[in-house]
């Protein structure tokens, strides 16, 4: 369990992190997202203990961390460039920690050839790291940090050094192995999708606080403000003024214009709603009631087709898979929602 | 290091430093037995108890500590500065432990009390939470602060102090007066006097140099970067020499070529009969040896920065339709302008050290580094006529040096930005080329005469007056050996001065490095409240001129407590101090290059700061610690500035001996001596490059070697 009891970071006159509070449950894959400069790597470093806060607590497992240094806290880290030291191989560097920790040589080495059998690097012990594919040396630095047995794992922006091709793979190997050893990982990324994909619970962070915390599900389906709503995935915030409709439906009025649309949470009054692109309709079955819109643009990007259309709502972003008949630019269409979320 | 085994160590030095260590340098008694009768020593020595038993008793004291050991440190070095020798013992001194009191100069014993201060308070630190709360961070931050403190602000205090004082008696008009001097400033010559101030003859020479040297070298690097010659290796050879001979070696090839009887003046006096004159001692022979000396270094700064121009801007000025000779006038100049004022600069600030020259050359031309060394060394012995000409050095170091920083210490010229960026570097106007050419060959070819002379001067009969026969003469006399009944006996004139020397380099260069980098870690990597003053201090010590730093030493460490004038120590400090910035540069570059999470990483899996030192960041580090290692000893082997003033018949240098070789007239054997340095020196770093070049981890080596200005 990692505990952040209103913790600030101050830089000179930037507070990188301010009074942030969060308790992270054993066991669980939390990642911290945000835009770059919102703080969420120094909250990793404050958790690893490579930075030490200006203010507030820090607790691992039940004990005080607060100003411990790193070397102490039996927290492992696997770095953004993996850090794999040059001038030592690959088992070497495995087993540096356990060197550094005391154990006798020997036995160090054999455990790191061990965990590297674990991971699916036999064989490659010998090699620098400079040899290794960039998967490869991800896995090593993985295994420098597992060999430890580490109270809490730590990755920074661990896919960013990766091709688009290899990053769903070793995702998954992240969160398998999270899951088969029960870890507690923190795990930083500036990727919404990545976030989505891995974690048990996400923390948004914006400017040095945290926007939201809660589960994929909950950040993507209610997002606390637009913030958090355009960061998960793209969002179109409209105002409109709610009334109860039929069949479960709300009734959302905008201008003169009037539609049907299911809400996330239940809202009335005056409110600023946030929809997908996704969940935009372009073609309405007749009879039913829509805003209208000209298509400003349409892009064709392979899976769907990118539609910006002007509305009376302002000017909404779309998508819709390229196995519906696509709309031209210039084509006037009456536009619906599948579904909305009311901001707080 | 623990925090428990540091107090440990820190006791045991303190326990050694009252018994069985003599207190005293030459003496054999120890501390304790000295207490009954020197009340002065108490209070420095009950404080560091007090400290030391702190420190194991408790293990949470952290300011208790530093304030302890902290007033130990200054009572125990005030009370070794009060009380001096009986004729220097402070009247507060003598008023408090009545009058004819004196101690000698500290010995093992006060040293190792110096030493356990030292480590108390860095253990201290490190308990309060400052320093990251690492011992060893705390240690390096405390004990270089303290060593700084000692062997470069002290002696340069001293030298401060010195200008105040007239016949005892301190007084401020005395030192208004010194500073004022007509000597250093008069303006007589421009009146149709005799001389000028030597502070306008120094500027002069120094100002001359810095531009002349700049020229030259931009005409020598414009042609290898730009002149498509095949082979440019010449150039890059001949710009190596200057770095590892002597700085006063050109003097006396010249003396050969220009002299009375030297080579050129008998041949123009033969053929032409142009009358033999003594033109070369003075301005023109001074200014000719300092711009041959700097030229290849100026050479060097301006073919890197050419190199650091990307093609394509010149390119993308050439196809908007600008001609060779306006890409040139429009892009590669401006583009160039940091790289020519940091060569104009820094010739302009070598002039100003530059002693070894002026000395053999200067004739009735004074300069300021000839000036002092005379104040203190010559019929008269005025320290306070030299502290005032040693500060008058110093302002127009330090002024030169600030100037250089504010021009162009901050502003950012690099064109090439890590990118690869095909393209090929203009070629120089037609016009230009034959300009270059015309200046670069001849004097390329006029520094390898120089060069030649030295070598060939040495196996020749007197070459300063023309006798060309072959001759081992000159090498017999420096460095006979004979075999005796008591094995070999190094019977020539040379060998003691050699072995010194080499002693000398071989014990400063290894210390002078680790010291360095060890410095260059901290300030790359840790930080801490005091680091930038800390570090603009260390890279300051780099500014003060040769001359300068002897002044101080000589006079700063003649008396209790740190006597150590005369010794071989004297000369390794000085070496280590005026050395180190050096390796704090080179590590700070190869540092920059070494990634920071490497050390983090290293935190993260338990190691604590002296194990990732010594695991991960100092065999990293290889490269730039050998290249740290190669400046310092080619630095202990050729200076001559600082050393003049601290050598002693026991301990006599190499460079020195060779300066009086040239005063007494044996010129042949100076040149044999000098080819048998430059020799040993080339032999130094072609070793050391094969073991940097071992050492290569697919990185660029950081290049100190090739690093200029001392």
């Amino acid at each position: 369990m990692i505990r952040f009891d209103s913790v600030s970071k101050v830089f000179g006159a930037t507070r990188a992190v301010d009074r942030v509070s969060f308790t992270l449950a054993e066991g669980t894959l939390t990642t911290l997202l945000g835009p770059s400069g919102c703080g969420k790597t120094t909250t990793l470093r404050l958790i690893a203990g490579l930075e030490l806060p200006t203010e507030g607590r820090i607790e691992i497992e039940g004990r005080d961390v607060t100003a411990m240094p790193a070397a102490e806290r039996r927290v492992a880290m696997v770095f953004q460039s993996y850090a794999l030291f040059p001038h030592m191989s690959v088992r070497e560097n495995v087993a540096y920690g356990l060197i550094v920790g005391g154990m006798a040589k020997r036995a160090a080495l054999a455990r790191a050839e061990e965990m590297l059998d674990t991971l699916g690097l036999a064989g490659l012990g010998d090699r620098q790291p400079s040899a290794l594919s960039g998967g490869q040396q991800q896995r090593v630095a993985v295994a420098r940090a597992l060999v430890l047995r580490p109270r809490v794992l730590l990755f920074d922006e661990p896919l960013s050094n990766l091709d688009a091709r290899l990053r769903r793979r070793v995702r998954e190997d992240i969160r398998d192995l999270q899951r088969r050893l029960g870890l507690t990982v923190v795990y930083v990324t500036h990727d919404q999708a990545e976030a989505l994909a891995v974690s048990d619970v996400v923390v948004v962070m914006r400017e040095g606080r945290i926007a939201q915390i809660g589960s994929p599900r909950d950040l993507y389906e209610s997002p606390a403000d637009p913030f958090v709503a355009d960061f998960m995935g793209e969002a179109n915030v409209i105002e409109g003024e709610l009334s109860p409709g039929r069949d479960g439906l709300a009734r959302l009025a905008i201008g003169n214009h009037t539609l049907d649309v299911a809400l996330t949470r239940q809202a009335v009054g005056r409110v600023r709603l946030a929809i997908r692109p996704e969940a935009i309709r372009l073609a309405l079955p007749d009879g039913e009631a829509g805003l209208p819109g000209t298509v400003q643009r349409a892009v064709f990007v392979g899976a769907h087709i990118e539609y910006e259309i002007d509305t009376p709502a302002g000017q909404l972003f779309a998508t819709a898979p390229s196995t519906e008949p696509p709309v031209s630019a210039g084509a006037t269409v009456f536009v619906g929602f599948r579904r909305a979320i009311p901001l707080g | 290091m623990s925090s428990v085994r540091l107090a440990w160590a820190a006791a045991l030095v303190f326990a050694v430093a009252l018994f069985p260590l003599p207190w005293y340098a030459g003496r054999s008694t120890a501390a304790l037995f000295l207490l009954h009768d020197r009340p002065w020593l108490w209070p420095g020595l009950a404080c560091l108890a007090a400290a030391a038993v702190t420190a194991l008793v408790v293990p949470r004291s952290g300011r208790w500590l530093v304030a302890l050991a902290g007033a130990a440190l200054v009572l125990l070095l005030l009370q070794g500065i009060a009380i001096g020798l009986p004729t220097t013992t402070w009247p507060i001194a003598a008023a408090l432990f009545g009058t004819g009191i004196g101690q000698p100069a500290f010995g093992l014993g006060a040293a190792s009390a110096i030493v356990a201060a030292t480590l108390l308070i860095a253990l201290g630190f490190a308990r309060a939470r400052a320093f990251n709360a690492d011992t060893t961070v705390a240690l390096i931050a405390v004990a270089g602060g303290i060593s700084l403190g000692l062997f470069v602000f002290l002696p340069l205090l001293r030298v401060l102090l010195d200008v105040f004082v007239e016949a005892g008696r301190f007084s401020v008009a005395v030192a208004l007066d010194r500073l004022a001097a007509a000597e250093a400033w008069g303006l007589a010559c421009l009146a149709g006097g005799v001389r000028c101030g030597v502070v306008w003859n120094t500027l002069l020479l120094a100002t001359l140099t810095g531009v002349l040297s700049t020229l030259l070298g931009l005409a020598l690097a414009l042609l290898e970067t730009r002149g498509g010659l095949a082979r440019t290796g010449v150039f890059r050879a001949l710009a190596v020499l200057p770095l590892i001979t002597p700085p006063f070696v050109v003097s006396l090839s010249l003396i050969v070529l220009f002299g009375r009887t030297g080579i050129v003046t008998t041949i123009l006096w033969e053929l032409f009969d142009i009358p033999r004159t003594r033109w070369i001692y003075g301005l023109p022979g001074v200014l000719l040896a300092q711009v041959l000396s700097q030229t290849p270094i100026a050479f060097l700064l301006l073919s890197a920065g050419l190199r650091a121009i990307a093609p394509s801007l010149e390119e993308a000025a050439a196809t908007m339709g600008a001609r060779p000779a306006r890409v040139f006038a429009t892009v590669t100049l401006p583009l160039l302008r940091p790289a020519l004022a940091n060569a104009a600069l820094l010739g302009f600030v070598e002039s100003l050290g530059d002693f070894g020259n002026p000395l053999v050359l200067g004739g009735e031309f004074d300069v300021l580094a000839t000036r002092i060394f005379f104040a203190i060394a010559g019929a008269r012995h005025e320290p306070g006529r030299a502290a005032a000409l040693a500060i008058l050095l110093l302002g127009l170091t330090l002024g030169a040096f600030w100037l250089q920083e504010r021009w162009v210490g901050r502003r950012q010229y690099t064109t090439i930005a890590g990118k690869g960026d095909a393209g090929i570097p203009a070629p120089l106007p037609v016009g230009l080329h034959r300009l270059v050419s015309a200046l670069a060959w001849p004097w390329a070819a006029f520094t390898a005469i120089v060069y030649a002379i030295i070598l060939f001067g040495a196996f020749v009969h007197d070459i300063g007056r023309f006798d060309l026969t072959f001759t081992w003469r000159h090498f017999i006399e420096g460095f006979a050996i004979e075999r005796s009944d008591f094995g070999l006996h190094f019977r020539g004139a040379a060998w003691d001065s050699l072995f010194t020397t080499l002693e000398v380099a071989a014990i400063s260069a290894p210390i002078t490095a680790f010291v360095g980098i060890l410095l260059a870690w901290l300030f790359a990597r840790t930080s801490f409240r005091g680091k930038s003053t800390l570090e603009f201090v260390t890279l300051l010590t780099f500014a003060i001129p040769g001359t300068v730093v002897g002044v101080a030493y000589v006079t700063a460490f003649n008396v209790p407590p740190l006597e150590i004038t005369g010794t071989g120590l004297i000369l390794i400090l000085c070496f280590v101090f005026r050395n180190m910035p050096v390796g704090v540069r080179g590590g700070l570059a190869a540092l920059a290059q070494i990634d920071r999470s490497l050390d983090e990483a290293s935190a993260t899996m338990g190691a604590d700061a002296a194990t990732t030192l010594r695991r991960v960041v100092l065999p990293l580090l290889r490269p730039a610690i050998v290249a740290a290692l190669a400046y310092a000893f080619v630095q202990a082997m050729t200076a001559v500035s600082a050393v003049i003033f601290l050598v002693s018949a026991r301990h006599n240098m190499a460079t020195v001996y060779i300066v009086g070789r040239v005063e007494a007239g044996e010129i042949s054997l100076a040149i044999a001596y000098s080819s048998v340095l430059i020799v040993l020196m080339l032999v130094v770093i072609l070793v050391i490059d094969r073991v940097v070049g071992a050492a290569r981890l697919g990185r660029r080596t950081a290049a100190p070697l090739l690093r200029v200005g001392a």
